[in-house]
């Protein structure tokens, strides 16, 4: 608490409330009437906040059921968003599985060991992992289109191809365990090499569990990172059904014909889950994110 | 700090333990089938002559092998998976777009040589002259097919003409005319999709296409190769000669026969980019507009995360941590998702922003086809995704610096104002320099929210090359690469190099700015 005060404090705080109220309300807008919009009969419903002809339209299509408009007329969900935010999942909860084991591995033995390449190998992964995949995406789709060739799963047009090339991201969540690792000290481990493990044990039973947290950590970095990933999925996946997410959504706003209830409904439905285990687990990630770089 | 040498080089004993002798024999035989794997995939993609990609697995295969049998290099083997992941999705598509940037590899320079050449062997012509004049005979329910060049006649045996599908068809000479009924001129062209579909194969050999409403002519093989790797169109008789330096067989006259192959064009692409006035312009306005783009987020999201920040961590506030959650929502909530909900709201005929604006001042700008007007709302949006992490970064900051020095500027009588200036700022930009020039890159390269909100439209006028006046480099990139009819990989890959050379600056510059410690 601060000694000297001002003397209009009062005054002030009111002030910066005020500010603070209209510039919360400014931000939170577009968000609230996406909400209102997917409550909206029709798709091009104008009107206040809330809703003033309610209808559950949008979100029986966006949940993948028929609905019957009160005319008798049928309308068919327009896309299978419920497929899509499956898709993205499973990519998600694969890649970042896949990121956190290699990511560990390796933040260990940067951590913990002394080798030959070492003080190279993480500065340049520290520079390569400013260069957008988007500028190598020629590349990476003729990488896949020849792969698919010989490996059907890793061809175009498949999620294992997108899985696999979410493991070029691997160098930010490195440095983030790496940081961890060394922040416990080793006296533990050390103990239990005394004792007779090995290296791997040493890291298996003593340093893997006490670094829980920073793995769940990651593991939400990296799912949040790949469910939001637009550039590699655009390319790589063709199909309507292979779609994910982030790649599926846009097709509600296409130039000629924008749908712009049924895309409200769907954008709630996919997008609360993520802001709120975002907003739940803010404290971690957060951490993770303003240490490494920015959100991709 | 303590590091182990991961029992380097002692002798190591078989493990007492049964279930970790079976562990490290499990470990063993899957290094084995991956390192096959991999020399299995080498070898198909020599075979198929795409050396770039043999060289690319035989060096992860060996490396596999090698640091896994190698006691040495135990420390290596647990970085090799990622380190391995990296080079083969980040680093080895970097060298590769690299190299495509020096050639001409395109949609219509696709393929390789040799499969350009056997694709233009397999093309046939329609010889008119040796046309067959066409006549159907009813048989029943099925149709007898009489061609007669005049000098010429063969028949078919009676076929279903309801049967659309592509098929051969032998027919022999005829010894005498049908006697049945022939079919009218209408129900022949009722006919005629079964009639394109029939491939008619005479007792030469030679095979019969439709050629006309009334008439079948030969299809003859197009090309004939001669010697050293000359092609002749028999058609238009010429000689055809394969042109290594552009990539094309080449006519007499200069004309080019697609499909070409990719073949090294040195730095034509970049010529192209610099010299070309109808690449060059685009490339230029984009290029400017880019950096103006990314400059002007940081300083917007900068300047407004950096008040917000100092308004909450005023000791006299209360209901900070509302405010904080409702501030980070932009945040919070996939950008792919916001993006789009801006596309709907600043939509020109129902989107809520220009409803409010006719409410207010009676006008409806066009924000998706005014140039100016599309780059003000791209820069509105992006700094509502962006002000939050500007704002995360400014707190902790802020948190740091000492109290004490706010006491002494209060007591010598400076405001707030003064505070922020000459206390707040000085104190945390430079250690968020950094991370300011992070963000800067981040930006630059801000594929997602151009490829989402504008798509680079309104396009610029008279550019050769699809380019928007809100194309970022990348978003331009792209466009070149894959959505354009002509898709030129060669051209977009040599743009990639030079944001490649642009972004390694950018991240050298960084890496010393913070200092990193490793």
């Amino acid at each position: 608490m601060a000694m000297v005060q001002p003397r209009s404090v009062g005054a002030r705080r009111l002030g910066a409330h005020l500010a603070l109220i209209c510039f919360v309300s400014l931000i939170v807008f577009p968000l609230l009437l996406v909400i209102s919009i997917s409550f909206r009969e029709g798709n091009f419903a104008t009107g206040s906040l809330i809703p003033e002809r309610f209808s559950l339209e949008h979100w029986s299509l966006a949940l993948g059921i028929p609905w019957e408009r009160p005319d008798g007329s049928i309308v068919q969900p327009p896309f299978p968003v419920l497929l899509w935010l499956w898709n993205s999942i499973k990519v998600a909860v694969v890649s970042s599985v896949l990121i956190l084991m290699l990511a560990t591995t390796s933040a260990y033995a940067f951590a913990r060991m002394r080798f030959k390449g070492k003080e190279p190998l993480l500065k340049g992964m520290l520079i390569f992992q400013m260069f957008p995949a988007v500028l190598s995406l020629v590349a990476l789709y003729a990488l896949f289109d020849r792969l698919g060739q010989f490996v059907g799963w890793l061809g175009i047009n498949t999620h294992g191809a997108l899985i696999v090339a979410s493991l070029g991201a691997v160098a930010l969540h490195i440095w983030t365990i790496k940081g961890y690792f060394e922040s416990i000290d080793g006296s533990l481990e050390e103990a239990a090499m005394v004792d007779g493990a090995s290296t791997w044990q040493a890291f298996r039973y003593i340093l893997l569990p006490l670094s829980i947290p920073i793995l769940m950590v990651v593991f939400i970095l990296a799912f949040v990172m790949s469910i939001m990933e637009y550039p590699m999925a655009s390319v790589l996946l063709v199909d309507e059904h292979k779609l994910t997410l982030a790649v599926g959504a846009q097709q509600y706003l296409a130039d000629h014909n924008q749908r712009w209830g049924n895309f409200a409904a769907a954008a709630v439905l996919s997008g609360l889950p993520i802001t709120v285990a975002f907003l739940i687990c803010q404290r971690w990630i957060i951490g993770g994110l303003t240490a490494g770089g920015v959100k991709g | 700090m303590y590091t182990t040498n991961a029992s380097r080089g002692l002798p190591r004993h078989r493990s007492r333990h049964l279930a970790e002798r079976y562990t490290r024999w499990t470990l063993r035989c899957l290094i084995a089938v991956l390192v096959i794997a991999l020399l299995w995939l080498v070898l198909a993609f020599h075979l198929n002559g795409q050396w770039m990609f043999a060289l690319l697995f035989s060096v992860l295969g060996g490396s596999l092998a090698v640091v896994f049998t190698k006691r040495t290099l135990m420390s290596h083997r647990y970085i090799f998976p990622a380190v391995a992941g990296l080079g083969v999705f980040v680093i080895f598509p970097l060298l590769y777009t690299i190299g495509i940037s020096f050639s001409n590899y395109s949609s219509s320079n696709l393929l390789s040589e040799e499969r350009v050449r056997s694709q233009l062997l397999r093309q046939t012509y329609q010889e008119d002259d040796a046309a067959f004049d066409l006549a159907l005979y009813r048989e029943g329910d099925l149709t007898r097919l009489l061609l007669d060049s005049g000098t010429q006649q063969f028949v078919s045996s009676p076929l279903n003409l309801e049967n659309q599908e592509i098929r051969q068809i032998g027919i022999q000479a005829a010894d005498a005319l049908p006697t049945s009924e022939t079919l009218p001129m209408r129900e022949m062209i009722q006919a005629r999709s079964a009639l394109q579909a029939l491939r008619l194969i005479t007792p030469d050999g030679t095979e019969l296409r439709m050629a006309g409403i009334r008439q079948f002519a030969p299809m003859l093989d197009r090309y004939e190769p001669r010697e050293n790797g000359t092609l002749f169109d028999r058609r238009d008789d010429r000689l055809l000669t394969p042109d290594h330096t552009i990539g094309f067989f080449v006519a007499d006259t200069g004309e080019r026969i697609t499909p070409g192959w990719p073949v090294n064009v040195g730095f034509a692409n970049y010529t192209q980019i610099f010299t070309d006035p109808d690449i060059r312009g685009p490339f230029m306005q984009i290029f400017v507009w880019t950096f103006v783009f990314a400059a002007l987020t940081v300083v917007f999201t900068l300047a407004v995360g950096f008040v917000l920040a100092s308004l909450l961590q005023w000791d006299q506030l209360k209901g900070k941590a509302i405010y904080r959650t409702l501030l980070i929502l932009p945040y919070a909530v996939p950008a792919f998702i916001s993006i789009l909900i801006f596309k709907g709201m600043f939509n020109q005929h129902f989107g809520e922003v220009n409803m409010i604006l006719d409410t207010l001042f009676g006008v409806r700008p066009e924000w998706f086809t005014d140039p100016w007007l599309a780059r003000s709302m791209l820069l509105v949006v992006n700094t509502w995704l962006g002000y939050p992490y500007m704002l995360l970064l400014c707190m902790g900051l802020i948190q740091a610096i000492p109290q004490d020095l706010y006491e002494a500027s209060a007591v010598d009588g400076g405001g707030p104002i003064t505070n922020l200036f000459k206390i707040t700022l000085p104190l945390i930009i430079k250690p968020l320099t950094p991370l300011l020039i992070a963000a800067f890159a981040f930006n630059f390269n801000n594929f997602v929210l151009i490829a989402l909100l504008t798509g680079g439209n309104p396009d610029i006028l008279g550019a050769s090359t699809p380019a928007g006046t809100t194309d970022l480099l990348v978003s331009y990139t792209y466009r070149i690469a894959f959505q354009d009819a002509g898709q030129n990989f060669g051209l977009a890959a040599a743009i990639a190099t030079l944001i490649f050379l642009l972004v390694a600056g950018m991240s050298l510059l960084n890496l010393r700015l913070s200092k990193v410690k490793v």
